[in-house]
């Protein structure tokens, strides 16, 4: 492919901005100057559906009506393992209203003795679903369905499961299909035993480094640690589900996904169709939060009963069975050892965890203490430990929310060893520049330098300062693309399956569009999440910014030079020599040769111009082929608590948080993921706790008052510093923030609290229980 | 939800007849059965929909003339209607000026939605809380099993329950408002399926687990609350209310308190302090109102009264905080008033 070169931004404005040359294919459209200098991008722009979303026109997957839809509801288990001898449904299917029944069978071969039914596994596993004329008959017919079960003795919490005469979870390798906990987990059929999987030591940031014990050697203080973080359960707005019509022709699938394009794949696959007869459509979504990438139990269990009834069939879970079944945060026990020298430099750092994700796998943790620091010593043990409760799931982050819970302590922790600032500190050891940025800016906006010596606050509500920080990789998924076109009236329209999970995906595709064509935000059209459209990624990883604006970008270059080659035949003129400007398309030196964009195809030999682009690689390539680009998505949160010490509650007062995402491109929808971010830190941190009756198995408090997340009293006032980073890695340079949010807020908030009370806490949710017995007010 | 008929009930006497003469399966009471009262209907639902109820018919007494009346007169004192909504009570004037803390209390029950939804009958007669209890996979001695499971030392997850009065089962009752109702001693009025009226005093009306475990209070089935009746308080009363909870914007108590005390000077002639969230029913402090009597109250009485509260506390695995934590909330309502 033939090359040119170009100039681009590089480094954070107000900084150490400057310029690098790169060499592009030709292709790839000119470098954007920095955000300053552009119209659409970079600005705080209104979101493109925002007036369907405050109207209540948007559509999510539970509002879908379809001609002679009927309701299913699953059958779940109600104790925590078993094998199941057999299975009544006569009575549900003579309930008047009942179109079908369909039960689950074993089709994995996870050895359990059972040949018909799969072993139960946990309270809420799906056995049975229903097809009705209305849920309350579903409902209704579910309850009438006789489960015999031969129950057996199970286990539901982690210490429990690992001695050695623990009931097995799995007695053989696992079938169970693993759903992404952090990168570099212990893997399907990896050797383990008892409950225990793993060590996982490694992650693609390679594996241990160095000489852990000679590095404690050479250390001047050490710290030592154990730090524990709960399950936690997914709980988006809307719940996991989908409604499906299987007709001759195609099924058509209508879900709550963060993967439109995964879920095709995934029911073409189960039902061995070709994926160009399965049709994915998410037009609005109502959170997911990383539990959201695949069909699920509930997407086969659809399609089936949509098969057998020939009718389309919705299938929402409710809260208690989102709760149970559809994913979690994994817990962890993680041991901490971390040696510095007097001046801060880190000889050794060790890590130990242990973690449950139920009967999945995922409770890795260790990518924080593998990459925030430069440590020429790193080793790090990571297990997995099974128990007969649901499944974990990927959540915003995995892994590393609970392994920064116990790193950034240790190193505040380290800091005040040392008798250094803990920004001091951070200074000395992280060698991202960003996040050095971040601690400036961050710092001065919170007043830092306010912050008093750790338990000096005076009387009963003890204010605190604490602050953290986090990384995440920037990811890009490849398989990425985006159709544009432009039809005959100058309307534009941007297709691709890639979905708007709530975090304005829409949106940016329009302001990249119409920044390239010269176009208004509000004059593209948006037609994403369906599958018809060429594929886009999932929306995990925070890989959606970073991985489809640019072909977005590049797709509609190409339209603008294909529109440009004809006007400039029409016109007698190269079309090097235009511009798209202003809803216009001028001619650079001849002001009599103008057009407006709308008029442009008019009388054109094609009624519309189109193109489709995919991801192409970085410009200064990857770090590793597979789409792990350069830099990382750096952040730094300040927080500031105020802790009763007669009451034990703590109330989160302020939280600044600085990030940096590459370029920013709208900067009302970066703030919005951000408050995001920080309030699910606040609930990590505080509130949400997963409590588990390990003599019966079942999850106490699936609902959701018991289950506490964070309501407006308990939000804390979030002020946002986002710093423009250029790394001239796309035609966008931008990256997502979706992740990065949440990393850091748990842990800020403990080290404020100890900050406060002068008293370590090193369990979370910090409840008023863990202050008061923290505080020795608790008599046993 | 199973299928149930509805009957919109015209009169409180049109309600007992109905109840009465038809029979619902009944929650857990060998005693008796009828068709159950819904007002608000906010606990009644949740009950359904957990599978822990199943009514063959509801009674819905929400739109029956006359239950939804409040009215204060000085020398009968302040009679709130059956029907009367939390968001009623918590602004109605008179509450405000004379009855300080049930004004806080409803104020901080549950949310603003629910308080418009929410009767103060049913949230007298609500059932508790404890996950155990609401959990229909649970047989639990309130359900006829032979059981407490939050009380179990080894798996109990009892971190909210009772540290009073926990011998038995340890739930504890979920109404926030009755800790202020009992501490100004208000009275329930009721009739009983022949439809004579009974008026009890609101602490006979709670009955602790320990006397039956079948009940939370005397209300056989098809009993209907009429009136909830307040006596004025004295002049030179003052009260006051606190509820700690995990979660300001709303939660259930983990322990709270209401004081009403009539002050002489700055000394305490009368006062009764009644805790919720401490047992299975609202109690009062009696021992500690004892030892406020004819004292000033400062920080060393008032620390003392909470003391003297807790003495007899019993915290079973979890929930040793709520011992510091009541000594604390019952020095900052006595302070209050002080
Ligand atoms: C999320 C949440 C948080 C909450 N937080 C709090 C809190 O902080 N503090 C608090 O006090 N409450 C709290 N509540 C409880 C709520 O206040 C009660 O559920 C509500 O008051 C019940 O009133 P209702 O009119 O809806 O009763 P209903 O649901 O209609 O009835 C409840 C019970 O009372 C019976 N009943 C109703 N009327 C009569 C009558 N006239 N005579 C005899 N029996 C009758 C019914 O048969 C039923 O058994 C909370 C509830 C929820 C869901």
């Amino acid at each position: 492919m033939e090359k040119r070169k170009e100039i681009f931004p590089l480094g954070i404005p107000g900084h150490n901005l400057g310029e690098i040359e790169r060499e592009i294919d030709n292709t790839e459209p000119p470098a954007w100057p920095i955000n300053e200098e552009l119209k659409e991008v970079g600005k705080r722009i209104n979101r493109i559906d925002a007036r369907a979303k405050v109207t209540g026109q948007a559509k999510y997957t539970s509002d879908m009506q379809l001609p002679g839809m009927l309701y299913a509801k699953f059958l779940r288990a109600n104790v925590p393992h078993a094998t199941i001898r057999s299975i009544d449904t006569s009575k549900a299917e003579n309930l008047p209203g009942v179109h079908a029944v369909h039960i689950v069978r074993n089709t994995s071969e996870e050895g359990e003795a059972s040949e018909t039914f799969p072993g139960v596994k946990y309270v809420g596993q799906p056995l049975a679903g229903v097809a009705a004329d209305t849920l309350d008959i579903a409902k209704e017919a579910v309850s009438l369905i006789e489960v015999n079960y031969d129950e057996k003795s199970f286990v539901i919490d982690l210490e429990d499961a690992m001695q050695p005469d623990a009931p097995l979870v799995f007695d053989a390798p696992m079938g169970a299909q693993v759903d992404g906990g952090d990168v570099g987990v212990v893997h399907e059929g990896d050797k383990g035993e008892g409950n225990l999987r793993g060590p996982s030591t490694s992650s693609f940031y390679g594996g241990p480094r160095g000489d852990v014990e000679q590095g404690f050697a050479e250390a001047d203080v050490i710290v030592e640690q154990t730090y524990r973080t709960q399950v936690h359960t997914h709980m988006p707005l809307e719940t996991h589900g989908v409604v499906i019509d299987w007709t001759s022709d195609e099924m058509l699938v209508y879900a709550s996904t963060q993967n439109t394009a995964n879920v095709r794949n995934e029911l073409a696959d189960y039902f061995d169709l070709p994926k160009s007869k399965v049709r994915v459509i998410c037009d609005f979504m109502g959170g997911g939060f990383g539990a959201k990438h695949s069909a699920g139990s509930f997407g086969p269990m659809a399609a089936t009963l949509s098969k057998k009834t020939g009718r389309p069939v919705w299938l929402m879970i409710d809260r208690k069975e989102e709760h149970l079944a559809e994913g979690n945060r994994p817990n962890s026990i993680q041991t901490l050892k971390i040696g510095a020298r007097n001046d801060g430099t880190l000889t050794a750092i060790d890590q130990k965890s242990y973690g449950t994700a139920g009967v999945g796998l995922g409770a890795g943790v260790g990518r924080v203490a593998q990459v925030l620091y430069e440590c020429p010593n790193f080793r790090t043990e990571q297990y997995d430990v099974l128990t007969h409760a649901g499944p974990g799931a990927a959540w915003r982050a995995p892994g590393n929310v609970q392994g920064a819970f116990g790193v950034e302590q240790a190193i505040d922790e380290l800091a005040e060893k040392l008798s250094m600032d803990p920004l001091a500190l951070r200074d000395k050891i992280d060698k991202s520049e960003v996040r050095r940025v971040e601690r400036m800016r961050g710092a001065e906006r919170f007043g830092w330098s306010q912050r008093k010596k750790a338990g000096s606050s005076q009387g009963t509500i003890k204010k605190g300062m604490g602050m953290a920080q986090s990384c995440w990789p920037r990811f890009v998924t490849l398989n990425s693309s985006v159709e544009v076109r432009v039809l005959n009236d100058g309307s534009v329209e941007i297709r691709s399956s890639v979905q708007d999970i709530g975090t304005g995906t829409k949106t940016v595709l329009a302001q990249v569009v119409a920044e390239e064509l010269g176009l208004k935000t509000t004059d593209i059209t948006v037609r994403i999440g369906d599958t018809l459209f060429p594929d886009g990624p999932g929306s995990g990883g925070s890989v959606v910014t970073g991985s489809i604006t640019p072909p977005a970008r590049n797709a509609a270059y190409e339209v603008k030079m294909k529109l440009f080659e004809q006007l400039a035949a029409k016109w007698e003129t190269e079309s090097g020599k235009l511009v798209a400007r202003d809803g216009q398309i001028l001619h650079i030196e001849d002001a009599s040769k103008k057009i407006a964009f709308k008029e442009a195809l008019r009388g054109m030999r094609t009624g519309q111009i189109t193109a489709t682009a995919s991801r192409t690689n970085d410009y200064g390539g990857f770090q590793q082929p597979w789409g792990l680009a350069y830099g990382d998505l750096g952040s730094v949160q300040f927080a500031e608590v105020s802790v009763n010490t007669d009451t034990g509650f703590v109330k989160v007062d302020r939280i600044v948080a600085a990030h940096s995402c590459g370029r920013p491109l709208n900067i009302g929808q970066l703030e919005s993921q951000i408050n995001g971010g920080v309030i699910q830190g606040v609930s990590y941190a505080l509130y949400e706790n997963r409590v588990m009756d390990s003599s019966t198995g079942h999850f106490m408090n699936a609902n959701a008052h018991q289950y506490k997340v964070p309501y407006s009293m308990e939000i804390p006032e979030i002020e946002i510093e986002i710093v423009e980073e250029y790394t001239a890695s796309s035609s966008t340079d931008a990256y997502g923030i979706g992740e990065p949010a949440n990393i850091a807020t748990a842990v800020a908030i403990a080290n404020a609290v100890y900050n406060a009370i002068g008293v370590r806490i090193y369990e979370i949710p910090i409840t008023p229980a863990r202050i008061l017995k923290a505080l020795n007010k608790v008599y046993e | 939800m199973n299928k149930f008929s509805w009957y919109e009930a015209k009169s409180v006497e049109d309600a007992i007849e109905q109840a009465n003469s038809t029979v619902s399966e009944e929650i857990y009471t060998p005693t008796g059965k009828a068709s159950i009262y819904k007002s608000g209907g906010i606990d009644v639902w949740d009950m359904v929909k957990e599978g822990l109820i199943a009514p063959q018919m509801i009674v819905n007494v929400r739109n029956i003339k006359g239950l939804d009346k409040m009215s204060f007169d000085p020398d009968s004192g302040l009679s709130i209607g059956a029907n009367v909504t939390l968001t009623e009570i918590e602004q109605s004037p008179e509450v405000s000026e004379h009855y300080t803390a049930l004004q806080q209390a409803v104020a901080h029950a549950a949310t603003p939605q629910l308080r418009n939804m929410s009767t103060l009958a049913g949230n007298l007669a609500q059932r508790t809380r404890c996950w155990y209890f609401r959990s229909a996979d649970h047989p639990c001695m309130r359900k006829g099993g032979d059981r407490c499971y939050a009380r179990s030392q080894q798996t109990g997850q009892n971190e909210n329950h009772a540290i009073l009065d926990n011998g038995s089962c340890v739930s504890l009752h979920a109404s926030s408002v009755a800790t202020a109702l009992l501490a100004y001693e208000a009275s329930i009025v009721y009739l009983d399926a022949k439809g004579e009226s009974h008026e009890v005093p609101i602490e006979d009306f709670f009955v602790s687990p320990s006397q039956d475990i079948w009940r939370e209070n005397i209300l056989s089935p098809g009993d209907l609350i009429t009136e909830i009746k307040v006596p004025t308080p004295s002049s030179g009363t003052r009260s006051h209310y606190v509820k700690q909870v995990a979660r300001e914007s709303y939660d259930w108590s983990l322990a709270d308190v209401a004081v009403v005390a009539k002050m002489n000077g700055n000394k305490c002639e009368k006062i009764t302090i009644a805790l919720g969230a401490a047992a299975p029913t609202p109690v009062r402090a009696y021992r500690a109102e004892e030892a406020l009597i004819n004292q000033v109250i400062n920080k060393e009485s008032a620390k003392l009264a909470g003391e003297t509260a807790m003495a007899s506390a019993r915290p079973l695995t979890m929930n040793g905080y709520k011992v510091p934590l009541f000594l604390t909330t019952i020095s900052q309502a006595l302070l209050e008033i002080a």
